[in-house]
């Protein structure tokens, strides 16, 4: 699915990507994980294109992103950190955007959107104005505008950055679906979630790769893995509990699409 | 290309822009007509438009502005950047969405010499001729401000210096001639306004065509370079 050999990455002096290399398989959720400025959104951004390599070569479904990038993009969706939303438009019409500047066909076009919305469950919100959604609904457009196309590979970069515990939980349970036909490689700083979600963990630490592991070969805590490979301080650990305690919590909580609707409303009338 | 074309003529419609940057054009347009060929009898349009191509200064960074500037700003060039078109397919839809929302505009402005012609002796070639010649002059300014538009994140900066440029561009031959010798010869080779000038006196001038179209390409490929040249920052 996606070769990376010797990938570097320099921002003048500073070395943000350090001569990895790995290679992603096909049919596994895949974790991204790393401190902050570890380099995971560079590498991210490498990989779809965005951002040009210093040195190596990323492949993609047997394209090179530098000298194939039309091909190589085909078979990427790609959600990064910040989601990139058209805010004057309904998510089904910046779907169709999406559609049509990926190449889908004019006839399935209508089909797919239907199918991403579905998948991504903003039904409620699809003929409201992107800038009026609530924080989980633009995440979750993002996300639709991942999918569309039936790419084979989707890359979420922190997708559950600034969300409540309640839309963490849906937009896990989202990337679990995801994982059942597409590829997914995502980022977090969540290891629970990553636990939960991921087959397979990739740790990169300042700019290098330090662990390309099955998440069930992980022995006792990924915690205590993640902090003995990147060689982080305790407190970290103490954040990432917080914030699996306040997911465990919402997760009894039952779910209801009416407040997140609510909560949209709220938004737009402030 | 088709899809982002598409997409940013309905942003232009949406935002209201283009109805303000039609309405701009016309109300210039209609002011100088009634000066010129209604109070002052004047049969030639050309004059008209002569009189008005100062209004680039503000209608152009009114369109160009935001064309990659919101972009940057919104982090939505991230989503430009993984979609599975080249550089030149963006750059050229979003600069032909730029070139329709001057064109709709200049439609009604193509029936003004026909009506004039009705109650007098209009020289049709010759306004027909600058007319061409002021959609080139606009055309050339929309790729000056979108490329503009690519150098910075911050929309007052980005209309700020196209109009700068524009008026620049504008004084620049009467600096050159109060200076004199070479420099005067070197900037009126180069102004855009120079070139459009030789069509209003009723020349149709081919190198003038080339000179414009040359400056349309010749900025849509410094869009791209500054677009491209991002991916390597």
């Amino acid at each position: 699915m996606i070769q990376i050999e010797h990938l570097s990455k320099c921002y003048g002096s500073h070395k943000a990507v350090d001569d990895i290399s790995f290679t992603i398989e096909d049919g596994h959720i895949y974790g991204f994980l790393g401190p902050n400025g570890a380099g995971k959104s560079t590498t991210m951004n490498i990989i779809t294109g965005c951002l040009s390599m210093t040195e190596g070569t990323v492949s993609v479904c047997g394209h090179d992103i530098f000298d194939d990038p039309i091909e190589a993009k085909k078979c990427i969706g790609y959600l990064p950190e910040i989601p990139p939303l058209y805010i004057d438009m309904t998510p089904i019409e910046y779907l169709s955007f999406v559609a049509r500047a990926k190449g889908v066909a004019k006839d399935k076009i209508e089909e797919e959107i239907t199918r991403a919305i579905e998948r991504s469950g903003i039904e409620n919100v699809s003929d409201r104005l992107i800038k009026n959604l609530s924080k989980g609904y633009k995440q979750r457009v993002g996300i639709a505008q991942a999918i569309i196309g039936e790419p084979q590979l989707v890359i979420l970069d922190e997708p559950t950055v600034g969300l409540d515990p309640k839309q963490i939980i849906e937009i896990r349970d989202l990337i679990k679906e995801l994982g059942e036909k597409h590829t997914v490689i995502l980022s977090s700083h969540i290891l629970s979630e990553v636990q939960q979600v991921c087959d397979k963990l990739i740790i990169i630490n300042e700019g290098k790769l330090v662990a390309n592991v099955d998440t069930k070969d992980v022995d006792g805590d990924l915690e205590e893995f993640f902090l003995t490979l990147t060689g982080e301080e305790r407190p970290a650990q103490a954040l990432t509990e917080t914030e699996t305690t306040e997911i465990e919590s919402a997760e009894t909580e039952p779910e209801n699409p009416e407040d997140a609707e609510q909560e949209a409303s709220d938004e737009s009338n402030l | 290309m088709k899809a982002i074309y598409n997409r940013e003529l309905d942003s232009y419609f949406h935002s209201g822009l283009a109805y303000i940057f039609g309405a701009f054009l016309l109300v210039f347009v209609g002011l100088a007509a009634l000066v010129y060929n209604i109070n002052g009898a004047v049969a030639n349009f050309e004059y008209v438009l002569a009189a008005i191509c100062l209004g680039f200064v503000i209608i152009i960074p009114l369109l160009t502005m935001r064309s990659i500037t919101e972009e940057r700003r919104q982090r939505t060039d991230q989503l430009l950047y993984s979609l599975p078109l080249n550089m030149y397919e963006i750059v050229c839809g979003k600069y032909l969405a730029l070139l329709t929302v001057f064109a709709m505009p200049m439609v009604i402005v193509a029936c003004y010499p026909l009506i004039f012609s009705r109650y007098g002796d209009v020289y049709l070639l010759s306004a027909y001729g600058s007319m061409f010649a002021f959609i080139l002059l606009g055309a050339a300014w929309l790729a000056v401000g979108l490329f503009i538009s690519s150098v910075t994140d911050k929309l007052a900066v980005s209309a700020g210096v196209t109009a700068v440029v524009i008026l620049a561009n504008y004084y620049a031959s009467s600096l050159g001639d109060t200076i004199g010798g070479f420099f005067a010869k070197v900037v009126s080779a180069i102004s855009l306004f120079e070139h459009f000038y030789v069509f209003v006196n009723g020349i149709f001038d081919i190198s003038a065509v080339i000179y414009f179209v040359s400056v349309i390409a010749l900025f849509l490929f410094l869009t791209v370079m500054m677009m491209e040249k991002r991916r390597y920052s």
